[in-house]
């Protein structure tokens, strides 16, 4: 059985304007010592569904059904108390802005033994000298002096370090990790994705990946889900969605990229903008920028389908057989993608 | 009239630290920009990239005199302006213009979309008002934005579109040479792609000149001519994209290629980064010698902690400053680690 398996999860919130629905039946599985990367441009609903499965999203206006499965427990369907308990015990989470969501008037010592305390039972010495071991591990040089130092003492790529040794403190069954390099450097960045590899190896830790950077889920992830307006689109292993993409939408983002190993004269255009939440598109929510438009796209939301070329590749589009398996090769012919 | 639109020599700009309040005594200096020389020839684009804190932004504010520099000459158009007063600098400013990062920012929220554009037009006295007029709606529409929109407030514009009011914006006084900073890296890749699009397009019909600074280096590599890749304030390498990208002299070329993901797992998998260690060093206090000795995997004891490396040639352009340059490329982290002989002998 897989450690994460999420069914038909849908958030909406309420806003002044109406309702807003952010995730609209989104459905996956991870498990341990995988990682999943989750695609999509702003507003697309993946950092949504992420807050969802923690059960972080303000019970005021937001609304969420569907099922999350963890280890054989309904996320969706459990209390508030024993959310508390799983957060940062089993599951815990790594934001792209490690500047503000750490604690500028603590020291580091004290927000990693927090962790530890909050979890077991535990001395506060005992919590601490966790704390300075998790820093050691991240690869912070001198931890044992540097666990008294407080966020701003750090530079960016060393704050993301501590955050990634707090979530990873109690040694948590699953890491979902929100944009955790868009912040930084690419060498930093780099720095950050090795470090990731190394810890998942170390404990098994299912990683979900959440990132608008096609470069860096190529990277990391051995599954990806594409998700465009709420819904998830595409998904495949990671190879697949590179080598052999099939929805339109995933040919515009793999085709928008500008590339050094590849000349291109021109980026492959997806023309205007995504559509609103409040008020989506009829149909396939693609298709007003979609240049393979059907009638029936306007009228019938596709649902994700096997595809029969390939084990394990789901794509949500009407499109046929030969158009998916020409389209990606000519519209991303010389990148070394489309290949398949 | 030489080939070259910007000629940049030993630029450099230090932002004093002082103490006390009377009194201000200056007690040290951040290097922000140090002896950066290069040229941009007439319809050519330039792109600048480097991690944060390398002075990128600091050196396009000084070609454009938004700062003073503190030292060397910016000849544009074959006129030397490092020294030009406010008003001197005037008429030059029309033909030099600026497209920011932030497409929420750098757009005054309380001004009618029509009035952003026509600003350039109305500050240089450029046409009546209802010459300016026609030449905003038909900017708009070069931008890719319907010419309706021009009683629009900024606020009911997305980012992309922003972003397209911006350029509008820049190109509206005829200049010739447009310096964008980070003009992209604020969208989404799908949005992305059509400003790149855009500016590739607008260089070709109107024939504009680009310095483009962006950290990214895979917009970098796509929309430039000759790439310059600068470390704390100091120019690392520079020379035509291709050669840049396929043959990186300076270690530190090498690694920021080799750390930046590849959109091919396959590719992804099979090359190894050369992961550098540590941050960039404050600019305040920067190290002695080569200023990336202390994260070069290559440096050797001696020469890069003492010597400081002058641009090196290395034909048709490329140029690098390292006592020991990379021989080939791809490398491997140990490879980098042990220059060959010949490379240390010269």
């Amino acid at each position: 059985m897989a450690l994460l398996e999420v069914r038909d999860l849908r958030t909406s919130f309420k806003t002044d304007d109406g309702i807003v629905q952010a995730v609209d039946g989104v459905s996956f599985t991870v498990d341990r010592n995988q990682t999943l990367g989750i695609v999509g441009e702003s507003g697309c609903g993946k950092s949504v569904t992420s807050l969802t499965i923690m059960g972080l999203n303000n019970p005021r206006n937001a609304t969420s059904s569907g099922q999350a499965m963890f280890d054989g427990e309904d996320l969706l369907a459990a209390s508030q108390d024993r959310l508390r308990e799983l957060r940062g015990q089993k599951i815990a989470m790594i934001f792209q802005d490690p500047m503000t969501s750490l604690n500028p008037v603590k020291s580091l010592g004290w927000q990693l033994s927090e962790a530890v305390l909050l979890h077991n039972d535990v001395s506060k010495k005992e919590a601490r000298d966790r704390a300075v071991t998790a820093l050691g591990e991240v690869g912070i040089p001198k931890p044992g002096k540097r666990v008294d130092d407080y966020p701003h003492q750090f530079s960016g790529g060393m704050r993301q370090r501590v955050m990634i040794a707090m979530a990873l403190i109690n040694e948590p069954d699953l890491l979902i990790a929100d944009e955790p390099t868009t912040a930084l450097d690419v060498t930093t960045q780099a720095q950050i994705l090795e470090l990731m590899r190394r810890l998942q190896a170390k404990h098994g830790t299912a990683i979900i990946m959440i990132t608008h950077d096609l470069g860096v889920i190529a990277e990391v992830a051995d599954d990806v889900v594409v998700m465009y307006a709420g819904r998830a689109i595409e998904e495949a292993p990671v190879d697949q969605i590179y080598a052999a993409p099939r929805h339109p939408y995933t040919w515009g983002l793999l085709g928008s990229l500008p590339r050094m190993d590849v000349d291109t004269d021109r980026l492959v255009q997806v023309p205007g903008q995504p559509p609103s939440l409040l008020n989506p598109p009829a149909g396939c929510r693609f298709n007003p920028r979609c240049t393979y438009t059907m009638d029936r796209c306007r009228v019938e939301m596709p649902e994700l389908a096997a595809s029969p070329a390939s084990a394990g590749h789901r794509d949500a589009c009407f499109l046929d057989e030969a158009t998916k398996s020409r389209e990606p090769g000519r519209l991303l012919a010389g990148s070394g993608m489309g290949a398949g | 009239m030489s080939d070259d639109l910007l000629v940049v020599e030993h630029l450099q700009k230090y932002f004093p630290i002082t103490e006390g309040i009377i009194f201000q005594k200056q007690v040290a200096a951040v290097q922000a920009v140090d002896d950066v020389s290069f040229t941009i020839g007439r319809g050519e684009t330039l792109g600048v990239v480097g991690e944060s804190g390398c002075g990128k932004s600091t050196m396009a504010r000084c070609i454009a005199r938004l700062l003073d520099p503190t030292g060397g000459k910016i000849i544009f158009d074959g006129v030397d302006i490092t020294n030009l007063s406010r008003a001197e600098m005037r008429p030059v400013r029309r033909e030099m213009m600026m497209v920011f990062q932030d497409p929420y920012a750098s757009l005054n929220a309380r001004k009618r979309v029509g009035f952003i554009v026509g600003e350039p037009l109305e500050v240089h006295g450029i046409g009546t008002d209802t010459e300016r007029k026609r030449r905003v709606q038909e900017l708009l529409e070069i931008v890719g934005l319907n010419p309706e929109h021009y009683n629009r407030f900024p606020h009911e514009f997305s980012g992309g579109q922003r972003q397209r009011i911006g350029v509008a914006r820049a190109l509206a006084a005829n200049p010739k040479l447009i310096i964008c900073d980070e003009p992209v890296s604020a969208l989404d890749v799908s949005v992305q792609a059509q400003i790149l699009n855009l500016l590739k397009d607008l260089q070709r019909e109107f024939g504009l000149t680009y310095l483009f600074i962006a950290h990214d280096l895979n917009v970098v590599r796509h929309i430039s001519d000759r790439v310059l890749v600068m470390y704390l304030g100091k120019v690392a390498e520079v020379g035509k994209g291709r050669a840049l990208y396929d043959e990186p002299k300076h270690p530190y070329t090498g690694a920021l290629l080799s750390a930046v993901p590849i959109p091919n797992p396959q590719l992804g998998r099979s090359r190894k980064a050369i992961v550098l260690e540590g941050d960039v060093p404050s600019p305040m206090n920067p190290p002695a010698g080569c200023r990336f000795h202390p994260r070069c995997p290559r440096h050797r004891e001696g020469t890069c902690d003492v010597e400081e490396p002058a641009l090196r040639s290395f034909g048709d352009g490329h140029e690098a400053a390292c006592h020991f340059p990379l021989e080939r490329w791809p490398m491997t982290v140990e490879d980098v680690r042990r220059p060959s002989d010949a490379v240390v002998a010269s």
